[in-house]
C-alpha cells in the first residue's frame, strides 16, 4: 500500500519559528485533509506566511513537526515540489521578463501542464501576455503568480493573500477558480485577511494571531456560538449616545460601538428588543443601515478573540 | 405583450451588466484535476538556459555594459595612440578586453541580475516549481557561457577586422580559459548578487567593474601600473585573467601557473563564500 495514500496533504505539530527576538509563529498545529480547503485568517504579522512557508519548505520550524503529502518539505523537497503549487506573498519573477514568457517557463518545468495560454485568458491576463514582469499592475502580478501555482496541476496548492491587491471583479474570478480547484480534490491552504473570503470558501478555518491558533472549526462552528444570545448589528453615525437605549432594552441586553459607526446589540434578542432598538433610533432621528439580525459573523469572532479588526 | 416586452428588456439589463460585472469563465469539473509531474531535467536545462540569455540580451543596460562599453574600448585603444601599448596595438588590446567582457558579465552582470532577480521575487518562485536547484544554478551558469560566446564572436570578430593577429594554436587554448575566467567572475557575481539589497548590489558591482577596468590590468596592462598596484593587480582575477588570455592569444604560449593559481583561488573562495551567503530573497 502506498504510505501516502491515506495520509493528510498537511499535517504539522508544535510549529515554532523565531526570527532574533521574535516568535513569528508559536507551537501552530495544523491539519488539512486531501482535498479540502484551509483557510489560515488573521491580521498583518500574524504568523500566517511564516507557517505557509515552513510547509512550503522555505522555512525550517525552531520546532515542531511538518509533513505535506507525507513527506518533509525541507528534506524531501525535491520530490514535494513537483507535486504542489505555490503562490509567494507578492508575487515572484524575472524582473523583465514577458507574461506569457514566464508563465511558459513554469510550465515547462511541469510533465502534464494546463495550457498556458488558456490560463492567461481566464485570468484576464491575454491583453498583458507581452508585458514585462515589473510593469505589471500589482493585481496583475497577483493573478500571473496564482497561473503560476496552478499551471503544474497539483494535488496541493499554497496561496498566500490570494486576492491582494485585485480588484472585486478579479477577485471574485479568483474565489471563483479556487471553488474549481477545491470541487477537483486540490487541497488549499490560503492565507487571508479578508473574512468572506475564508467564510465563503474555506471548508475550515483557523484564527491565528501573534503566531497563535486563537480558534478553528468550520465557519458554522466559528459563527454559531450560544443560540439563545443572537446579536443585533447596525450601522448609523459614529457617538450615538447608547444609554437611554440600554434602559429601555431588557435586562441581559448588552449594546455597544464596536468600531465607529457600528453598533452591536446582545442579549435576548426576540421582535420586542428590535422594535425597542428601532424606536431609540426613531427619536434620534438615526437610520439604522445594514439592520441584521443573526448569528455572529467571522469578524465578531475575531474581534472578540483579538480585540481588533482585521484590517486595522 | 407590454409585460412581456418590460421583461425582456429587464432581462437584457440583468444580461448585460452580468456581461461587465461577473462575466467569470466557467471552469468545468476536472479542468484542475491533479497530475502532478516533473519535466524532463534536460528540456528544462534547455528553457531555463534559453530563458536567462535571452534576458540579459534584451536587457538595455546589460548589452551596454556587456557588449557597447567593450567594443568602444577596443576600438578606441586600439586606433588612438595613448602611448601605453606595445605595437601592434590591436594584438596587446583584444585579450585585455575579452577578460573585460567576461567580467562585465560574470560579474557585473550576473550581481546584479541575481540582486533584482531576488528583489522580485524570482529565484523563490523557481525554487517553489518542479525545477531542480541544480538545473536553476546551471541555467544561470550556462546562460552566462553563452552570452560570452557571443561576445568573444563580436569583439573578435572586430579586433580580426582591425587587423588582428591572435596565434593559431592560441585560439583554442583560449577557450577553456575563458570559460574558467566566466565561472570564476561569476562565483563573485553570485556572491555579491546574492546577499546584499538590489541598490547596493548596482552600486558595488560598478564601483568594483570600473576599479578593476581602470586599476586591475584590463585598461592598462599590468606591467604599465604605477609602483605596488602593478604587483597588486597580478593578483586579481582581472589581471590574471588579461594575463591568461594575453599569453594564449598574443603569445601563443601557454598561460602561467601563477594566473591559472590566482583565478581558480578567487573562484574558490568566492564560490564558497557565496554558498553560504546566497539568499532567495
Amino acid at each position: 500500500m502506498n504510505p501516502d495514500a491515506d495520509s493528510a496533504a498537511v499535517r504539522a505539530r508544535g510549529l515554532t519559528k523565531r526570527f532574533g527576538g521574535d516568535t513569528a509563529v508559536s507551537e501552530i498545529d495544523l491539519h488539512l485533509a486531501r482535498g479540502e480547503m484551509l483557510a489560515l485568517l488573521g491580521p498583518n504579522g500574524a504568523g500566517k506566511t511564516t507557517t505557509v512557508e515552513i510547509c512550503e519548505g522555505f522555512l525550517r520550524p525552531d520546532a515542531g513537526q511538518v509533513r505535506v503529502l507525507g513527506l518533509d518539505p525541507v528534506d524531501q523537497g525535491a520530490r514535494l515540489r513537483p507535486r504542489i503549487g505555490v503562490m509567494p506573498q507578492g508575487g515572484g519573477a524575472y524582473p523583465g521578463v514577458r507574461t506569457e514568457e514566464m508563465l511558459r517557463l513554469v510550465a515547462a518545468c511541469c510533465a502534464e501542464p494546463l495550457d498556458p495560454a488558456w490560463l492567461l485568458d481566464v485570468l484576464g491576463l491575454h491583453g498583458a501576455r507581452t508585458i514585462p514582469y515589473k510593469r505589471l499592475s500589482g493585481g496583475q502580478q497577483q493573478r500571473l503568480s496564482l497561473a503560476c501555482a496552478l499551471v503544474g496541476r497539483p494535488e496541493l496548492v499554497f496561496l498566500d493573500e490570494p486576492t491582494a491587491g485585485m480588484d472585486a471583479h478579479a477577485r471574485n474570478l479568483v474565489w471563483e477558480l479556487m471553488s474549481a480547484l477545491r470541487a477537483d480534490g486540490v487541497g488549499v491552504l490560503l492565507t487571508t485577511h479578508l473574512m468572506d473570503e475564508a467564510e465563503t470558501l474555506a471548508d475550515r478555518v483557523m484564527i491565528v494571531d501573534h503566531g497563535r491558533v486563537l480558534a478553528r472549526g468550520t465557519p458554522e462552528e466559528l459563527t454559531s456560538g450560544n443560540e439563545q444570545h443572537r446579536e443585533l448589528h447596525f450601522r448609523a453615525r459614529p457617538k450615538l449616545n447608547l444609554e437611554p437605549l440600554l434602559t429601555a432594552l431588557p435586562e441581559g441586553c448588552s449594546a455597544r460601538e464596536v468600531r465607529p459607526g457600528q453598533y452591536l446589540v446582545r442579549g435576548h434578542i426576540d421582535p420586542q428588543t428590535v422594535s425597542t432598538v428601532t424606536a431609540w433610533c426613531a427619536q434620534h432621528g438615526v437610520m439604522a443601515d445594514e439592520l441584521r439580525i443573526g448569528r455572529r459573523s467571522l469578524e465578531d469572532v475575531f474581534l472578540e478573540l483579538t480585540g481588533r479588526g482585521l484590517r486595522a | 405583450m407590454t409585460r412581456q416586452e418590460s421583461s425582456d428588456s429587464a432581462y437584457e439589463r440583468i444580461d448585460d451588466e452580468s456581461d461587465h460585472t461577473t462575466r467569470a469563465p466557467v471552469f468545468p469539473p476536472g479542468t484542475f484535476r491533479p497530475a502532478p509531474g516533473r519535466a524532463n531535467p534536460m528540456r528544462m536545462l534547455a528553457t531555463q538556459t534559453r530563458a536567462e540569455a535571452l534576458l540579459t540580451l534584451r536587457h538595455p543596460e546589460q548589452a551596454l555594459l556587456t557588449l557597447l562599453i567593450p567594443l568602444v574600448l577596443l576600438i578606441g585603444m586600439s586606433t588612438l595612440d595613448l602611448g601605453l601599448v606595445e605595437q601592434p596595438r590591436v594584438d596587446s588590446v583584444t585579450p585585455r578586453i575579452l577578460a573585460l567582457a567576461v567580467m562585465s558579465t560574470g560579474f557585473t552582470g550576473q550581481a546584479i541580475a541575481l540582486g533584482f532577480d531576488r528583489r522580485y521575487g524570482v529565484i523563490k518562485r523557481l525554487s517553489a516549481t518542479a525545477l531542480p536547484r541544480w538545473v536553476l544554478i546551471a541555467g544561470r551558469v550556462l546562460a552566462a557561457l553563452v552570452v560570452v560566446a557571443l561576445q568573444t564572436v563580436v569583439l573578435g570578430g572586430t579586433a580580426l577586422a582591425l587587423g588582428w593577429h591572435p596565434s593559431g594554436a592560441g585560439v583554442a587554448a583560449a577557450i577553456p580559459v575563458l570559460i574558467l575566467g566566466t565561472l570564476v567572475f561569476g562565483a563573485s557575481g553570485v556572491l555579491v548578487g546574492g546577499a546584499l539589497r538590489a541598490e547596493t548590489v548596482l552600486a558595488v558591482a560598478n564601483t568594483v567593474w570600473f576599479a578593476l577596468l581602470l586599476a586591475g590590468g584590463l585598461a592598462i596592462p599590468t606591467r604599465h601600473l604605477p609602483g605596488v598596484m602593478s604587483s597588486l593587480a597580478e593578483y586579481l582575477p582581472s589581471g590574471a585573467l588579461a594575463e591568461a588570455l594575453g599569453a594564449c592569444l598574443t603569445e601563443g604560449t601557454a598561460p602561467t601557473a601563477r594566473a591559472l593559481l590566482v583565478l581558480l583561488c578567487w573562484g574558490v573562495v568566492t564560490g564558497a563564500l557565496a554558498v553560504r551567503t546566497t539568499r532567495l530573497s
